[in-house]
Protein backbone atom coordinates (compact mmCIF):
# COMPACT_ATOMS: atom_id res chain seq x y z
CA UNK A 1 0.00 0.00 0.00
CA UNK A 2 0.97 2.98 -0.83
CA UNK A 3 2.19 5.40 2.16
CA UNK A 4 -0.62 7.97 3.27
CA UNK A 5 0.92 11.43 3.13
CA UNK A 6 0.11 14.26 6.31
CA UNK A 7 0.49 17.72 6.32
CA UNK A 8 -0.79 20.15 9.19
CA UNK A 9 -1.24 23.66 7.14
CA UNK A 10 -1.37 26.87 9.23
CA UNK A 11 -3.50 28.86 6.70
CA UNK A 12 -6.88 28.35 5.17
CA UNK A 13 -5.19 29.51 2.00
CA UNK A 14 -2.30 26.35 2.81
CA UNK A 15 -5.08 23.93 3.55
CA UNK A 16 -7.06 25.42 0.20
CA UNK A 17 -3.85 24.83 -1.76
CA UNK A 18 -2.64 21.64 -0.17
CA UNK A 19 -6.12 20.08 -1.25
CA UNK A 20 -6.09 21.40 -4.46
CA UNK A 21 -2.78 19.95 -5.51
CA UNK A 22 -3.69 16.42 -4.55
CA UNK A 23 -3.11 14.34 -6.93
CA UNK A 24 -4.72 10.93 -4.55
CA UNK A 25 -7.86 10.83 -2.79
CA UNK A 26 -7.81 13.38 0.12
CA UNK A 27 -9.59 13.44 3.85
CA UNK A 28 -9.89 16.65 5.86
CA UNK A 29 -8.46 15.88 9.23
CA UNK A 30 -10.41 17.63 12.45
CA UNK A 31 -11.25 15.44 15.64
CA UNK A 32 -10.57 12.40 13.74
CA UNK A 33 -13.22 10.50 16.13
CA UNK A 34 -14.92 9.33 12.62
CA UNK A 35 -11.99 9.55 10.19
CA UNK A 36 -9.42 7.67 11.98
CA UNK A 37 -11.85 4.42 12.54
CA UNK A 38 -12.98 4.62 8.57
CA UNK A 39 -8.98 4.38 7.96
CA UNK A 40 -8.74 1.40 9.95
CA UNK A 41 -11.76 -0.45 9.13
CA UNK A 42 -10.55 0.47 5.34
CA UNK A 43 -13.44 2.26 4.25
CA UNK A 44 -11.05 5.08 3.48
CA UNK A 45 -8.09 4.93 1.55
CA UNK A 46 -6.36 8.29 1.37
CA UNK A 47 -3.24 9.35 -0.27
CA UNK A 48 -3.23 12.78 1.46
CA UNK A 49 -4.31 13.45 5.00
CA UNK A 50 -5.02 17.46 5.59
CA UNK A 51 -4.83 18.03 9.34
CA UNK A 52 -7.05 21.73 9.66
CA UNK A 53 -6.39 22.01 13.10
CA UNK A 54 -2.87 23.93 12.69
CA UNK A 55 -5.09 27.08 11.85
CA UNK A 56 -5.64 29.52 14.42
CA UNK A 57 -9.38 30.62 12.54
CA UNK A 58 -10.59 26.97 12.92
CA UNK A 59 -9.82 26.54 16.37
CA UNK A 60 -10.77 29.84 17.74
CA UNK A 61 -14.81 31.04 19.61
CA UNK A 62 -15.56 34.36 19.26
CA UNK A 63 -18.41 35.95 20.31
CA UNK A 64 -19.66 39.11 18.91
CA UNK A 65 -22.76 41.51 18.01
CA UNK A 66 -23.07 39.62 14.99
CA UNK A 67 -23.36 36.32 16.73
CA UNK A 68 -21.25 33.31 17.78
CA UNK A 69 -18.29 32.37 15.40
CA UNK A 70 -17.25 28.60 16.13
CA UNK A 71 -13.93 27.12 14.28
CA UNK A 72 -15.05 24.27 12.70
CA UNK A 73 -12.08 21.79 14.93
CA UNK A 74 -13.14 23.68 17.88
CA UNK A 75 -13.52 20.38 20.12
CA UNK A 76 -16.66 19.69 21.92
CA UNK A 77 -15.04 20.09 25.44
CA UNK A 78 -13.69 23.08 24.51
CA UNK A 79 -17.12 24.70 23.71
CA UNK A 80 -18.48 23.34 26.62
CA UNK A 81 -16.47 25.16 28.95
CA UNK A 82 -17.28 29.04 27.35
CA UNK A 83 -19.88 30.08 29.67
CA UNK A 84 -20.97 32.45 27.29
CA UNK A 85 -22.22 30.11 24.58
CA UNK A 86 -23.95 27.93 26.81
CA UNK A 87 -25.73 30.75 28.01
CA UNK A 88 -26.80 31.80 24.52
CA UNK A 89 -27.25 28.42 22.85
CA UNK A 90 -27.78 25.85 25.56
CA UNK A 91 -29.45 23.89 22.89
CA UNK A 92 -26.40 24.13 20.76
CA UNK A 93 -23.77 23.09 23.77
CA UNK A 94 -25.85 20.42 24.87
CA UNK A 95 -26.40 18.48 21.05
CA UNK A 96 -22.83 19.18 21.03
CA UNK A 97 -21.95 17.29 24.06
CA UNK A 98 -24.32 14.36 23.42
CA UNK A 99 -22.14 13.42 20.94
CA UNK A 100 -20.00 10.36 22.77
CA UNK A 101 -17.94 10.05 25.77
CA UNK A 102 -15.77 12.37 27.67
CA UNK A 103 -12.57 10.84 25.40
CA UNK A 104 -14.58 11.73 22.08
CA UNK A 105 -15.33 15.12 23.56
CA UNK A 106 -11.86 16.18 23.90
CA UNK A 107 -11.35 15.71 20.25
CA UNK A 108 -15.05 15.38 18.29
CA UNK A 109 -15.64 18.62 16.16
CA UNK A 110 -18.77 20.37 15.17
CA UNK A 111 -17.13 20.46 11.21
CA UNK A 112 -16.21 16.77 11.30
CA UNK A 113 -20.04 15.72 12.85
CA UNK A 114 -21.87 17.98 9.71
CA UNK A 115 -19.24 16.60 7.38
CA UNK A 116 -19.46 13.14 8.48
CA UNK A 117 -23.15 13.57 7.07
CA UNK A 118 -25.13 11.10 9.23
CA UNK A 119 -28.70 11.70 9.67
CA UNK A 120 -28.49 10.86 12.96
CA UNK A 121 -25.98 13.42 14.27
CA UNK A 122 -26.63 15.46 17.28
CA UNK A 123 -25.22 18.70 16.68
CA UNK A 124 -26.98 19.00 12.90
CA UNK A 125 -30.46 19.48 13.91
CA UNK A 126 -29.64 21.95 17.12
CA UNK A 127 -27.10 24.06 14.22
CA UNK A 128 -29.78 23.88 11.75
CA UNK A 129 -32.65 25.11 14.59
CA UNK A 130 -30.04 27.70 15.36
CA UNK A 131 -29.89 29.15 12.02
CA UNK A 132 -26.23 28.37 11.51
CA UNK A 133 -24.35 29.35 8.75
CA UNK A 134 -20.97 28.01 7.32
CA UNK A 135 -18.07 29.33 5.94
CA UNK A 136 -16.62 27.02 3.42
CA UNK A 137 -13.30 27.77 1.96
CA UNK A 138 -12.29 26.10 -1.05
CA UNK A 139 -10.58 26.50 -4.92
CA UNK A 140 -13.38 29.28 -5.83
CA UNK A 141 -12.17 30.91 -2.66
CA UNK A 142 -15.18 31.61 0.12
CA UNK A 143 -18.80 30.57 0.62
CA UNK A 144 -21.80 30.86 2.73
CA UNK A 145 -24.22 28.30 3.40
CA UNK A 146 -27.08 27.17 5.58
CA UNK A 147 -26.06 24.12 7.59
CA UNK A 148 -29.47 22.72 6.23
CA UNK A 149 -27.83 22.72 2.68
CA UNK A 150 -24.99 20.61 3.60
CA UNK A 151 -25.63 17.26 4.19
CA UNK A 152 -27.53 15.48 1.20
CA UNK A 153 -27.47 11.88 2.08
CA UNK A 154 -25.99 9.65 4.19
CA UNK A 155 -22.17 9.95 4.07
CA UNK A 156 -22.49 12.58 1.11
CA UNK A 157 -22.27 16.45 1.56
CA UNK A 158 -22.76 19.48 -0.88
CA UNK A 159 -19.06 20.44 -0.76
CA UNK A 160 -17.18 20.68 -4.10
CA UNK A 161 -14.00 18.53 -4.21
CA UNK A 162 -11.15 20.53 -2.10
CA UNK A 163 -13.48 22.78 -0.14
CA UNK A 164 -13.50 22.37 3.43
CA UNK A 165 -15.53 24.35 6.66
CA UNK A 166 -14.47 26.99 8.44
CA UNK A 167 -16.39 28.08 11.37
CA UNK A 168 -20.37 28.29 11.95
CA UNK A 169 -22.09 31.57 12.93
CA UNK A 170 -24.86 31.09 15.13
CA UNK A 171 -26.70 34.46 14.12
CA UNK A 172 -27.56 36.98 17.58
CA UNK A 173 -31.26 36.68 18.37
CA UNK A 174 -33.27 39.36 20.27
CA UNK A 175 -34.19 38.90 23.68
CA UNK A 176 -36.52 36.50 24.96
CA UNK A 177 -35.23 33.63 22.91
CA UNK A 178 -34.28 30.11 23.59
CA UNK A 179 -33.24 26.51 22.36
CA UNK A 180 -32.93 23.10 22.96
CA UNK A 181 -32.11 19.65 21.51
CA UNK A 182 -33.43 16.52 22.73
CA UNK A 183 -32.71 12.88 21.47
CA UNK A 184 -34.51 9.55 22.31
CA UNK A 185 -31.75 6.57 22.83
CA UNK A 186 -33.09 3.36 24.84
CA UNK A 187 -30.05 4.12 27.10
CA UNK A 188 -28.30 7.65 28.85
CA UNK A 189 -25.34 7.68 27.54
CA UNK A 190 -23.22 6.59 24.60
CA UNK A 191 -25.47 5.87 21.75
CA UNK A 192 -26.87 7.07 18.39
CA UNK A 193 -29.73 8.86 18.22
CA UNK A 194 -33.01 6.98 17.09
CA UNK A 195 -34.55 10.57 17.02
CA UNK A 196 -33.30 13.45 17.35
CA UNK A 197 -35.01 17.34 17.91
CA UNK A 198 -34.10 20.61 17.90
CA UNK A 199 -35.89 23.99 18.43
CA UNK A 200 -35.04 27.47 18.77
CA UNK A 201 -37.64 30.37 19.42
CA UNK A 202 -38.16 33.67 20.07
CA UNK A 203 -41.09 35.73 22.10
CA UNK A 204 -42.09 39.31 22.11
CA UNK A 205 -42.53 41.42 25.26
CA UNK A 206 -45.86 39.89 25.54
CA UNK A 207 -44.92 36.51 25.54
CA UNK A 208 -45.51 35.70 21.60
CA UNK A 209 -43.50 33.66 19.03
CA UNK A 210 -42.36 35.69 16.64
CA UNK A 211 -39.93 33.43 15.41
CA UNK A 212 -39.46 29.87 15.50
CA UNK A 213 -37.39 26.54 13.67
CA UNK A 214 -37.63 22.94 14.40
CA UNK A 215 -34.90 20.69 12.69
CA UNK A 216 -35.08 17.07 13.35
CA UNK A 217 -32.59 14.20 12.61
CA UNK A 218 -32.43 10.51 12.57
CA UNK A 219 -35.73 10.69 10.77
CA UNK A 220 -34.77 11.08 7.10
CA UNK A 221 -31.88 10.70 4.54
CA UNK A 222 -30.51 14.08 6.28
CA UNK A 223 -31.17 16.46 9.15
CA UNK A 224 -34.53 17.81 7.92
CA UNK A 225 -35.30 21.65 8.72
CA UNK A 226 -38.76 21.93 9.32
CA UNK A 227 -40.78 25.03 7.73
CA UNK A 228 -43.91 23.74 8.84
CA UNK A 229 -43.14 23.86 12.98
CA UNK A 230 -42.24 27.70 12.51
CA UNK A 231 -45.38 28.15 11.04
CA UNK A 232 -47.02 26.29 13.88
CA UNK A 233 -45.46 28.14 16.45
CA UNK A 234 -45.18 31.95 15.11
CA UNK A 235 -48.07 34.33 16.06
CA UNK A 236 -48.93 32.13 18.95
CA UNK A 237 -47.98 32.13 23.12
CA UNK A 238 -46.76 28.78 22.39
CA UNK A 239 -49.45 27.27 24.16
CA UNK A 240 -50.98 23.44 24.10
CA UNK A 241 -52.83 23.86 20.88
CA UNK A 242 -49.69 25.30 19.18
CA UNK A 243 -47.27 22.50 20.43
CA UNK A 244 -49.84 20.28 19.22
CA UNK A 245 -49.54 21.45 15.69
CA UNK A 246 -45.95 21.27 16.32
CA UNK A 247 -45.93 17.63 17.05
CA UNK A 248 -48.01 17.08 13.97
CA UNK A 249 -45.64 18.70 11.98
CA UNK A 250 -42.88 17.08 13.39
CA UNK A 251 -44.36 13.84 12.68
CA UNK A 252 -45.88 14.66 9.12
CA UNK A 253 -41.79 15.44 8.33
CA UNK A 254 -41.00 12.24 8.88
CA UNK A 255 -39.19 9.69 5.97
CA UNK A 256 -37.81 7.05 8.48
CA UNK A 257 -35.50 4.05 8.36
CA UNK A 258 -37.07 0.52 9.98
CA UNK A 259 -33.87 -0.70 11.71
CA UNK A 260 -33.26 -2.63 14.98
CA UNK A 261 -32.98 0.94 17.07
CA UNK A 262 -36.36 1.62 16.27
CA UNK A 263 -39.40 1.06 13.83
CA UNK A 264 -40.98 3.83 11.21
CA UNK A 265 -43.86 3.91 13.77
CA UNK A 266 -41.67 4.70 16.14
CA UNK A 267 -39.65 7.33 14.79
CA UNK A 268 -42.54 9.16 13.02
CA UNK A 269 -44.49 9.43 16.49
CA UNK A 270 -41.20 10.05 18.84
CA UNK A 271 -40.19 12.72 16.39
CA UNK A 272 -43.68 14.46 17.55
CA UNK A 273 -42.87 13.99 21.24
CA UNK A 274 -39.15 15.28 21.21
CA UNK A 275 -40.00 18.31 19.15
CA UNK A 276 -43.33 19.33 21.66
CA UNK A 277 -40.73 18.68 24.63
CA UNK A 278 -37.74 20.36 22.73
CA UNK A 279 -40.24 23.09 22.30
CA UNK A 280 -41.52 23.80 26.00
CA UNK A 281 -37.28 23.59 27.00
CA UNK A 282 -36.53 26.61 24.66
CA UNK A 283 -39.86 28.17 25.58
CA UNK A 284 -38.71 28.26 29.53
CA UNK A 285 -35.53 29.38 28.25
CA UNK A 286 -36.83 31.93 25.92
CA UNK A 287 -38.98 33.73 29.50
CA UNK A 288 -36.05 33.50 31.28
CA UNK A 289 -33.61 36.11 29.15
CA UNK B 1 7.76 8.04 1.47
CA UNK B 2 9.63 7.75 4.37
CA UNK B 3 8.32 7.75 7.67
CA UNK B 4 7.94 11.25 9.91
CA UNK B 5 10.21 12.43 12.73
CA UNK B 6 7.91 13.55 15.70
CA UNK B 7 9.12 15.24 18.24
CA UNK B 8 6.79 15.60 21.74
CA UNK B 9 6.82 15.66 25.05
CA UNK B 10 5.94 12.04 27.26
CA UNK B 11 5.28 11.87 30.99
CA UNK B 12 7.22 15.35 31.25
CA UNK B 13 10.05 13.85 28.98
CA UNK B 14 10.89 14.75 25.26
CA UNK B 15 10.71 12.12 23.15
CA UNK B 16 11.18 11.51 19.84
CA UNK B 17 9.73 8.77 17.17
CA UNK B 18 9.63 7.67 13.64
CA UNK B 19 6.08 6.98 12.41
CA UNK B 20 3.79 6.62 9.07
CA UNK B 21 0.43 8.34 8.74
CA UNK B 22 -1.76 5.46 9.65
CA UNK B 23 -0.32 4.61 12.51
CA UNK B 24 -2.06 5.73 15.80
CA UNK B 25 -0.80 7.46 19.42
CA UNK B 26 -1.57 4.31 20.69
CA UNK B 27 0.63 2.35 18.23
CA UNK B 28 3.76 4.90 18.63
CA UNK B 29 3.09 4.36 22.53
CA UNK B 30 3.06 0.93 22.19
CA UNK B 31 5.30 -0.63 19.30
CA UNK B 32 7.27 2.32 18.90
CA UNK B 33 8.07 3.76 22.60
CA UNK B 34 7.47 0.64 24.94
CA UNK B 35 4.81 2.06 26.63
CA UNK B 36 2.59 -0.70 26.50
CA UNK B 37 0.35 0.40 29.87
CA UNK B 38 -1.98 1.87 27.52
CA UNK B 39 -4.32 -0.50 25.53
CA UNK B 40 -6.11 -1.64 23.15
CA UNK B 41 -9.47 -2.89 23.51
CA UNK B 42 -11.40 -1.41 20.44
CA UNK B 43 -9.50 0.38 18.50
CA UNK B 44 -12.61 2.62 17.69
CA UNK B 45 -12.91 5.27 20.52
CA UNK B 46 -15.76 2.77 22.13
CA UNK B 47 -13.89 1.71 25.09
CA UNK B 48 -11.53 3.91 26.44
CA UNK B 49 -8.50 1.35 27.70
CA UNK B 50 -6.20 3.85 25.55
CA UNK B 51 -6.94 6.57 27.33
CA UNK B 52 -4.37 9.52 27.54
CA UNK B 53 -4.27 12.95 28.23
CA UNK B 54 -3.74 15.34 24.88
CA UNK B 55 -2.49 18.71 25.71
CA UNK B 56 -3.98 18.11 29.11
CA UNK B 57 -7.12 16.81 27.32
CA UNK B 58 -8.65 13.30 28.18
CA UNK B 59 -8.83 11.52 24.48
CA UNK B 60 -8.56 8.14 22.98
CA UNK B 61 -4.82 7.61 21.59
CA UNK B 62 -6.05 4.78 18.93
CA UNK B 63 -8.10 7.95 17.58
CA UNK B 64 -4.78 10.32 17.47
CA UNK B 65 -2.77 9.85 14.83
CA UNK B 66 0.80 9.76 16.25
CA UNK B 67 1.89 12.20 13.53
CA UNK B 68 -0.67 14.51 15.17
CA UNK B 69 1.31 14.33 18.70
CA UNK B 70 4.14 16.73 17.19
CA UNK B 71 4.79 19.18 19.39
CA UNK B 72 2.29 18.27 22.36
CA UNK B 73 2.22 17.25 25.74
CA UNK B 74 1.12 13.33 26.39
CA UNK B 75 0.58 12.29 29.57
CA UNK B 76 -0.05 8.32 29.82
CA UNK B 77 -0.49 5.46 32.81
CA UNK B 78 3.39 5.48 33.15
CA UNK B 79 3.13 8.91 34.26
CA UNK B 80 1.02 8.59 37.11
CA UNK B 81 2.71 6.85 39.78
CA UNK B 82 5.51 8.99 41.23
CA UNK B 83 8.73 6.64 41.77
CA UNK B 84 7.40 4.30 43.59
CA UNK B 85 4.63 5.60 45.16
CA UNK B 86 1.29 4.94 43.60
CA UNK B 87 -1.14 7.32 43.37
CA UNK B 88 -4.08 7.46 45.51
CA UNK B 89 -6.76 6.42 42.91
CA UNK B 90 -4.06 3.21 41.73
CA UNK B 91 -3.72 2.28 45.33
CA UNK B 92 -7.74 2.88 45.86
CA UNK B 93 -8.48 0.13 42.91
CA UNK B 94 -5.84 -2.28 44.87
CA UNK B 95 -7.38 -1.56 48.20
CA UNK B 96 -10.50 -2.23 46.93
CA UNK B 97 -10.14 -5.08 43.95
CA UNK B 98 -11.47 -2.56 41.41
CA UNK B 99 -10.22 -5.07 38.85
CA UNK B 100 -10.59 -8.39 37.90
CA UNK B 101 -8.44 -9.39 34.34
CA UNK B 102 -6.81 -5.15 34.78
CA UNK B 103 -7.23 -4.25 30.37
CA UNK B 104 -9.35 -1.35 31.45
CA UNK B 105 -7.61 -0.49 34.31
CA UNK B 106 -4.83 2.20 33.02
CA UNK B 107 -8.02 3.73 30.51
CA UNK B 108 -10.34 4.43 34.30
CA UNK B 109 -7.17 5.09 36.14
CA UNK B 110 -6.22 7.83 33.61
CA UNK B 111 -9.95 9.11 33.14
CA UNK B 112 -10.48 9.35 36.83
CA UNK B 113 -7.38 11.20 37.74
CA UNK B 114 -8.56 13.99 34.65
CA UNK B 115 -11.88 14.04 36.73
CA UNK B 116 -10.59 14.69 39.66
CA UNK B 117 -7.76 17.50 38.91
CA UNK B 118 -10.93 19.15 37.57
CA UNK B 119 -13.83 18.48 40.28
CA UNK B 120 -11.97 17.19 43.58
CA UNK B 121 -15.28 16.13 45.22
CA UNK B 122 -17.46 14.69 42.30
CA UNK B 123 -20.85 13.06 42.75
CA UNK B 124 -21.48 8.88 41.74
CA UNK B 125 -23.58 10.50 39.15
CA UNK B 126 -20.50 12.81 37.60
CA UNK B 127 -18.00 9.94 38.03
CA UNK B 128 -20.67 7.83 36.17
CA UNK B 129 -21.08 10.10 33.21
CA UNK B 130 -17.83 11.00 33.07
CA UNK B 131 -16.35 7.47 33.01
CA UNK B 132 -19.05 6.18 30.44
CA UNK B 133 -16.32 5.92 27.67
CA UNK B 134 -14.94 3.52 29.54
CA UNK B 135 -15.74 0.00 29.21
CA UNK B 136 -14.92 -2.65 31.74
CA UNK B 137 -15.81 -6.39 30.25
CA UNK B 138 -15.78 -7.60 33.78
CA UNK B 139 -18.72 -6.16 34.96
CA UNK B 140 -16.62 -4.54 38.13
CA UNK B 141 -18.44 -0.99 37.07
CA UNK B 142 -19.69 -0.82 41.24
CA UNK B 143 -16.07 -1.49 42.73
CA UNK B 144 -14.36 0.91 40.08
CA UNK B 145 -16.82 3.78 41.10
CA UNK B 146 -15.91 3.09 44.67
CA UNK B 147 -12.99 3.36 44.15
CA UNK B 148 -13.00 6.94 42.44
CA UNK B 149 -14.88 8.04 45.26
CA UNK B 150 -12.71 6.65 48.05
CA UNK B 151 -9.76 7.99 46.23
CA UNK B 152 -11.42 11.32 45.95
CA UNK B 153 -12.13 11.42 49.31
CA UNK B 154 -8.27 10.50 50.43
CA UNK B 155 -7.08 12.78 47.76
CA UNK B 156 -9.04 15.58 49.83
CA UNK B 157 -8.17 15.10 53.08
CA UNK B 158 -4.42 15.09 52.08
CA UNK B 159 -4.60 18.14 50.55
CA UNK B 160 -6.24 19.59 54.02
CA UNK B 161 -3.40 18.14 55.87
CA UNK B 162 -0.92 18.81 53.28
Amino acid sequence: MEAIKYVRPNSVDDAVRSLASANEPVRVLAGGTDLLVQLRAGNVRPGLVVDIKGIAELKQIQVTAAGCRIGAAVAGAELSERADVVAQWPGVVEAFQLIGSTQIQGRASLGGNLCNASPAADSVPALIAAGARCTIAGPAGRREAAVEDIVISPGKTSLAQGEFIVDFLLPARPAHSGDAYLRFIPRTEMDIAVVGAGVSLTLDANGRCTAARLALGAVAPRPLLVPAGATALVGTPVDNAALEKLAAAASAACTPIDDKRGTIEFRTRVAGVLARRAAVIALQRAKGN
Amino acid sequence: MSKHHVSATINGEAVEYLCETQQTLLDVLRDELGLTGSKEGCGSGDCGACSVMLNGRLVCSCLVLGVEAAGAEVATIEGVAQGNSLHPLQQQFLEDAALQCGICTPGFIVAAKALLERNSNPTETEIRYWLAGNLCRCTGYDKIIRAVMGAATNMRQEARHG
